[in-house]
């Protein structure tokens, strides 16, 4: 990818910026779009109801007119905001979760770096945005996001330690920290995915597959609250904190909370896609491979990893509008006295099957 | 622990079985009615905006009187007995040029209390619901169909013809009046001539 860029344009500067910002205007914002329409709709149509209609056919020119709705509102900044902080915060958080999408293997041939210690990378990356989002709540000077950015932050803390935990056993098993590797080892079809046990066959990938699944579960509850989704949406709970850490950003500072927010789905639905279910490889062998197209092959891995992605985005909106929100004490408690110690236990005795 | 196993099994097994509902519910047909698109049929006593048929209102300002909250303001001019106003549907013989009748929508309550007093049935709620307005003042409707010509015109008529019959009137009565004085100018001369006679 880089050589070619760095051909086209003879520096590799510019090379490198063109190939940082290609998720983002080529997935990154188009997605987010879809996703706050699908997320309207899902939904509108869980309540029995239509969602948006009128703008566009079955208003598919919704979350168009929203964004251009936002970038005409007036900047608001309070009077006793801590401007500089204030600021800065949306920028940090949307960079926080960007940034992830540096390790994240889009196909084959795809990746914003080849660095070995992706996941790594991703789970020191993403506390970024804790830092972000206490920022925005102190700097706002209001109680309530003050509140929120409190409750996120422990949220996003307590969250990593499972998650972490649950990364480890994957990692203890496939060998690599890298995702392109890992991506790599499940190799096409199915039944080759880690949350079945990974490619190997024998009698330790029959025993891995419930460890997996737990750990799968595991890995997704966390990753939920990473990215304060409801039922984990305690940082910005709208009955009770009005907004929580964004209530006083308005305009183009709060898209970018919203963008940060639906790129930050995106990412952890693509991690659990990528460790657990092969990552951009086709469930079925590819087409590409079939007629001795060589380059069809990166669009389908493109297309299934969209898919699985787009997947657990529904699977995270569809948790969304059937559960009520936790309370603080609820969440720590799952956190602390549920997750973590069933994410200890499986790493052990995952650690145990692969001793094997 | 059999209490700590069973709590993760339940929080598991419940949020399935939630889960399970809502996805039905995403293949379940909306109860979205696109309103403007697509209409509720209305019952059929349905109380909306009013409306009132000149041609059969006779002016007798009985609506406006039922009316709770006064929101019908009704005038009316007497016609000349030379005139022919016609007769309304139901044979009623009209007699009165209404030059206003207007109705305040913005203040009427849907209550159809006008509507019962009516003699001949002209004033009646419709099934229009879609009159909103931006100022108050256009909900204000007017239904008199004389046009302010023809009301100065009826005016005019009617206070010339009470002129001429007021006219007519003093000076029959100045006649009687005059007549009486006679009489009693008589009646006095008489008087006199009997109080004289004792006298005499
Ligand atoms: S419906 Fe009721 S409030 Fe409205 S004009 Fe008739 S009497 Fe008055
Ligand atoms: S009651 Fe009927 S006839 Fe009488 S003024 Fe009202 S609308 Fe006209």
């Amino acid at each position: 990818m880089y050589e070619i860029l760095t051909n086209i344009f003879n520096s590799e500067i510019i090379a490198i910026l063109i190939a940082a910002f290609l998720p983002l205007f080529l997935f990154i914002l188009p997605f987010a779009l879809f996703a706050v329409y699908l997320e309207r709709k899902v939904s509108a149509f869980m309540q029995d109801r239509l969602g948006p209609m009128r703008t566009g056919p079955y208003g598919v020119l919704q979350t168009v007119a929203d964004i251009l709705k936002l970038i005409q509102k007036e900047d608001i900044i309070n009077k006793d905001a801590d401007k500089k902080l204030f600021n800065l915060a949306p920028v940090l958080v949307f960079a926080g979760s960007y940034a992830a999408f540096a390790a994240i293997p889009f196909t084959s041939i795809y990746i914003g770096t080849s660095a070995d210690i992706g996941l790594f990378f991703i789970l020191a990356i993403s506390s970024l945005v804790v830092a972000g989002i206490l920022m925005s709540g102190w700097a706002s000077n209001n109680k309530y996001s003050l509140l929120g950015a409190m409750r996120s932050a422990a949220q996003i803390i307590s969250y990593e330690i499972p998650t972490a935990l649950v990364i480890l056993s994957v990692v203890m098993i496939t060998g690599t920290l890298s995702l392109n590797t890992m991506s790599e080892i499940q190799t096409a079809y199915f039944w080759n995915w880690t949350i079945f046990g990974g490619a190997e066959w024998g009698i330790q990938k029959i025993l891995l597959i419930p460890f997996m699944i737990v750990a799968f579960v595991i890995f997704y509850i966390s990753s939920l609250a990473e990215v304060n989704r409801t039922p984990f949406d305690i940082p910005e709970a709208e009955s009770e904190l009005v907004a929580g850490y964004h209530t006083e950003y308005s305009g183009m500072k709060f898209a970018i909370f919203f963008l940060a927010e639906y790129a930050n789905m995106f990412a952890v639905s693509a991690i659990a896609a990528s460790i657990f279910f092969g990552g951009y490889q086709s469930p079925f062998g590819y087409f590409g491979n079939l007629i001795g197209l060589e380059w069809l092959i990166p669009l389908e891995q493109l297309f299934w990893f969209t898919m699985k992605g787009l997947f657990f985005v529904f699977v995270q909106m569809w948790l969304r509008w059937t559960l009520p929100r936790l309370r603080v004490d609820q969440l720590m408690t799952v956190c602390w006295k549920y997750l973590i110690p069933y994410a200890f236990v499986n790493l052990i005795i995952i650690g145990l099957i692969s001793l094997i | 622990m059999k209490e700590y196993l069973k709590n993760t099994w339940l929080g598991i097994w419940t949020v399935l079985v939630g889960m399970k509902i809502t996805f039905k519910h995403l293949f379940t047909p909306s109860v979205t009615i696109q309103y403007p698109d697509v209409k509720v049929a209305l019952p059929d006593r349905v109380r909306n905006r009013l409306y009132v048929n000149m041609d059969d209102c006779i002016g007798c300002d009985q609506c406006a009187r039922a009316c709770p909250v006064e929101c019908i303001e009704i005038e009316t001019v007497k016609s000349l007995p030379t005139e022919d106003l016609g007769k309304t549907s139901n044979g009623k013989k009209k007699a009165l040029w209404v030059t206003t009748f207007n109705i305040d929508i913005a203040k009427c309550c849907y209550c159809q209390l006008c509507v019962f007093p009516c003699p001949t049935e002209c004033i009646y709620m419709t099934d229009s619901y879609e009159f909103s307005e931006y100022d108050r003042n256009d909900l204000v409707y007017k239904f008199a169909t004389l046009t302010s010509t023809e009301v100065k015109e009826k005016k005019a008529n009617f206070e010339e013809f009470q002129a001429q019959k007021e006219a007519e009137k003093a000076a029959a009565a100045k006649a009687k009046a005059e007549a009486a004085a006679k009489a009693k100018e008589d009646a006095k001369a008489n008087d006199n001539s009997k109080e004289d006679k004792p006298k005499e």
